[in-house]
Order: structure tokens, then C-alpha cells, then sequence
């Protein structure tokens, strides 16, 4: 009996709910079932998609990374809570993937755009795919990360639309737990033995030059204002200053200096030559198996 | 804790599936939804977690539950909505639609008395009151916030957070100092 024995396609008119189960993380049930997905009136679908893509693979690409951390991580603890914030992540990229795929009027779901997009179709900053590193270019990129992306979904809260304001609502208490966890983590260890300062700082320190991306503001981004169903960069980019500042400064680290905003490349789909690897893994068995249940 | 459920809408005229009066198939239909038990916490059922935001029956006899996720990517929402589906066929309702709601989030407010009165009796402490959003931006709070958490087992104040995160997302790790066992805590959001 080969391994496809177990394997079979759902008939094509029967939702996968019931007894069937998803296998390798494809064929869940789509995340906004019900929800009333109407674009706003008079919005650009596929400015909207954009968005909501650029955002959801930022998600997407920072869960599997933190992924990457279950049995690699100091204590056991930690592996608990980058696996949980991986979780989240992976939550609010469902159903930001599943939004684009309604926005943009292709009909592609989430698994569709996770699983069958090459590299240079992913919209997520560069940031989000950089190797792990040690512990402490973990916690900088995470600090980070989800300092943007709470001052980000605080604001998008107001967002013109509706979707987007309650995933951005449901968001924001979870963003609030990351940021806490890494920033607590900032300090620690900033704060705490010689090697543990020195390795911090030299984090921070590598973290800074990449941060310029995260402040640049693309054109989906500016498009995204102009509909109204985008947060206003400056005063996002503004917090997510200040935070980062405040951390720092409780850690004991030296500020590496001013934060300039750099080129778009992730948002525009010019990637590292790290994301395409994590990808072949997050996909492999997506691909080999499509549509597979179990 | 006011129930989330809204009201039972008017029986309609004609009869409901089954020659049940209508009012007795919504109120059936809302018992067995009531009933069904969370799949990770499965002490409570989804009324009591406060996940549960309506449950309607149409004059054509077709039942329309609410759901709203905890963590938006709580992974047992499939299970749920599969659960509750089938508590509904079992009760004798043919044609079962399961929403999502998205809005307003789930809180841990939303947890009832009840709910949380079995949280603690499963060894788990339950949520003190959820921090209030205002609008603007969420201040970062650098020291480790002291939050009383009694122990589930002892009683004992004397409890420290071991870590933020644990088995599931929307749990706490703890420790009792007194009896020196550790517990879960249902952190809050």
C-alpha cells in the first residue's frame, strides 16, 4: 500500500467540514466562512488585495521562521511562546490571504496563495525572512516586527474596510502579547550579563540597517491611504520609532543612530535569496500532494 | 455575565420541521448548541467560553449559529464548527449553517461565571478582567506585570508567572509558591 492509498480528493461540491480532515495544513475551512465579505463601496479590489497580501505574507513568513525555533530554543518555555506567536501570525495570515483572494476578485483561497506562489510573488518585508540567527537576532527582528505591526493594526482598526478593521481588532491584543514577550526579552538580556549585552547589542546593531524597508512606504501602501482603507505610514512608522527607542533605552543598548527609510524591495517582490528555501519547505508537501485529505 | 445569545425571534406562522412549534425548535436548537463542549477545554462548552454569539432557527426550519474565534489562529475552530453542526443534526435539524463573526473580537470577559467557576475546578486559573483598549496607541509595559492569580489548587496568593505563553495561546504558565505546583492561567485579552 503506498502513501496515496490514504489519500483522497474531497468531492468537488462538499465543503471539507465533518469528518474530513486537512492534511499537511491544506484544505482548512476558509477562516472568513459567513463573514459578510462585500468590498466597500467604491474601493479598488485589487489595491485592497494588495494590501492585505503585502500584510498576510508578512504573517505567514515570520510564523514559519518562528516555526524554525520548536526544539532549537533555550528553554523549552521560549520554543512555547515562539510557537504560539507563530500561531497567531498564522491566523491573522489566513485570513488576510483569504481577503486578498476575495479582494482581487481571482477567487484564489488562502491555501492557493500560501502554497502556489514562487518567491518573487510574496509581498512580505525582508525582514520577516531573514535566517533566525541566535537568540538575540530572534528577539531584535521579533521586537521589531511586531512593534510595526501593532502600531500598524492599532491604527487599522479604523480601516474603511470592514474586514480588515476586525481582523486588525482581533489583531492588536495579540501584537500587544509579541511585542511585550520580545521586548521583556530586549531588556533581559541587554540588561543583564556581559556576553548576553555584548550579543543583544550586536544584534540591534545588525537589526538597524534593515529597518529602513520597514519605514519606506511602497506604492500599495500609499495607494492603501488614498482608498482609506490603510493606516497613515507616518504615524505608524512614528510609534514604532518611539517603542523601539524606549526599549533600548531600558536595556542599556547604545542607539545604533537615526532611522532613514530605505527601499520597498520585499513589497515590490525582490527577495533575499533566504526566502525562496523557506518556502520549498513550507510547500514541499503542499505541492506534491494538492488538494490532499485524509 | 449577560448571555450573548440574542433573542429568540417570534415563532413564525406555519409549522417548524419535525411538528415542533417553532418557538420550542429554536429553543432546542439553541440547548443543543449551548451543549456542545469546547474541544480544548472541553470542561466548558462554547457558551460558557462566550464564543457562541447566536443561534437562530428561519421559518423553513434552517438553524444559523454564530461562532467567534478566541486567538485568530485558534486551530480548533474547524472542530467547532464541525461539533456544533452535528450536535444541531442530532437534534433534528436538517439544515445547519455555521457563521463566523469576526466583530467585535472575542474577550476573555466574554468567559460566563459559570465558565469561569469550571476553569478553576479543572485546576485552571480564570481571567481577571481584560485591559481596556482605548483608543491610541497600546503603551509598552516594561516591568513584568504582578497580576494576583490565586492558585486553582491551594488558594494561596503566592503564585508567579513562569511564562507567558503555554499550551494553548490563550493560556498563561504559572507556579504556586505555597503548594509548589504549577497551573495554567487563561490570560487576559
Amino acid at each position: 500500500m503506498t502513501t496515496e492509498d490514504h489519500l483522497h480528493l474531497p468531492p468537488a461540491d462538499t465543503a471539507p467540514e465533518g469528518d474530513d480532515r486537512w492534511a499537511f495544513g491544506t484544505g482548512f475551512t476558509d477562516p472568513l466562512h459567513g463573514v459578510d465579505t462585500a468590498l466597500p463601496p467604491g474601493a479598488d479590489g485589487a489595491a485592497l488585495a494588495a494590501y492585505c497580501l503585502a500584510l498576510g505574507d508578512d504573517a505567514l513568513v515570520l510564523a514559519q521562521r518562528l516555526a524554525q525555533w520548536c526544539t532549537h530554543a533555550p528553554e523549552l518555555e521560549e520554543e512555547v511562546a515562539l510557537a504560539n506567536i507563530g500561531l497567531d501570525l498564522l491566523g491573522q495570515a489566513r485570513l488576510l490571504l483569504t481577503r486578498a483572494g476575495q479582494a482581487d476578485g481571482s477567487g484564489r483561497d488562502e491555501d492557493r496563495l500560501a502554497y502556489f506562489r514562487d518567491a518573487p510573488e510574496f509581498r512580505n518585508v525582508l525582514l520577516a525572512e531573514l535566517p533566525n540567527g541566535d537568540f538575540a537576532h530572534s528577539t531584535a527582528r521579533l521586537l521589531a516586527l511586531s512593534a510595526w505591526r501593532l502600531a500598524l493594526f492599532g491604527r487599522l482598526t479604523g480601516s474603511a474596510d470592514p474586514v480588515l478593521a476586525a481582523v486588525a481588532a482581533k489583531g492588536v491584543s495579540e501584537l500587544a502579547y509579541h511585542r511585550e514577550y520580545a521586548a521583556q526579552w530586549v531588556v533581559r538580556l541587554g540588561d543583564g550579563t556581559d556576553e548576553s549585552h555584548r550579543r543583544m547589542q550586536e544584534a540591534v546593531d545588525a537589526l538597524w540597517p534593515r529597518l529602513g524597508e520597514l519605514l519606506a512606504v511602497s506604492a500599495t501602501e500609499r495607494r492603501a491611504v488614498d482608498e482609506g482603507f490603510g493606516a497613515d505610514p507616518a504615524a505608524v512608522n512614528e510609534e514604532f520609532e518611539a517603542v523601539m527607542r524606549q526599549v533600548l533605552d531600558a536595556a542599556g543598548l547604545r542607539d545604533p543612530g537615526p532611522l532613514l527609510p530605505g527601499e520597498p524591495a520585499g513589497r515590490l517582490g525582490a527577495h533575499s535569496e533566504y526566502l525562496a528555501p523557506l518556502l520549498d519547505e513550507m510547500q514541499s508537501v503542499a505541492r506534491a500532494h494538492p488538494e490532499a485529505t485524509w | 455575565m449577560v448571555t450573548r445569545l440574542r433573542p429568540v425571534p417570534p415563532p413564525p406562522a406555519g409549522a417548524a420541521p419535525g411538528g415542533a412549534a417553532p418557538d420550542e425548535a429554536a429553543v432546542r436548537a439553541r440547548r443543543a448548541a449551548e451543549s456542545v463542549p469546547d474541544p480544548e477545554l472541553p470542561q466548558l462548552t462554547l457558551a460558557d467560553l462566550g464564543v457562541l454569539r447566536g443561534v437562530e432557527v428561519a421559518p423553513d426550519g434552517t438553524v444559523t449559529a454564530s461562532l467567534t474565534p478566541t486567538y485568530s489562529g485558534c486551530p480548533a475552530m474547524a472542530e467547532m464548527r464541525a461539533d456544533l453542526a452535528a450536535r444541531l443534526h442530532a437534534a433534528g435539524f436538517a439544515e445547519v449553517r455555521i457563521r463566523t463573526v469576526l466583530d467585535p473580537p472575542w474577550s476573555t470577559d466574554l468567559i460566563t461565571p459559570d465558565g469561569r467557576r469550571k476553569l478553576a475546578e479543572a485546576g485552571i486559573a480564570p481571567p481577571g478582567p481584560a485591559p481596556r483598549r482605548t483608543s491610541g496607541p497600546v503603551p509598552l509595559e516594561l516591568s513584568p506585570v504582578r497580576r494576583a492569580v490565586p492558585c486553582p489548587r491551594c488558594g494561596s496568593a503566592d503564585t508567579e508567572e513562569t511564562s507567558r505563553f503555554s499550551a494553548t495561546a490563550c493560556k498563561a504558565l504559572r507556579r504556586c509558591r505555597a503548594c509548589r505546583e504549577p497551573f495554567e492561567h487563561v490570560k487576559e485579552i
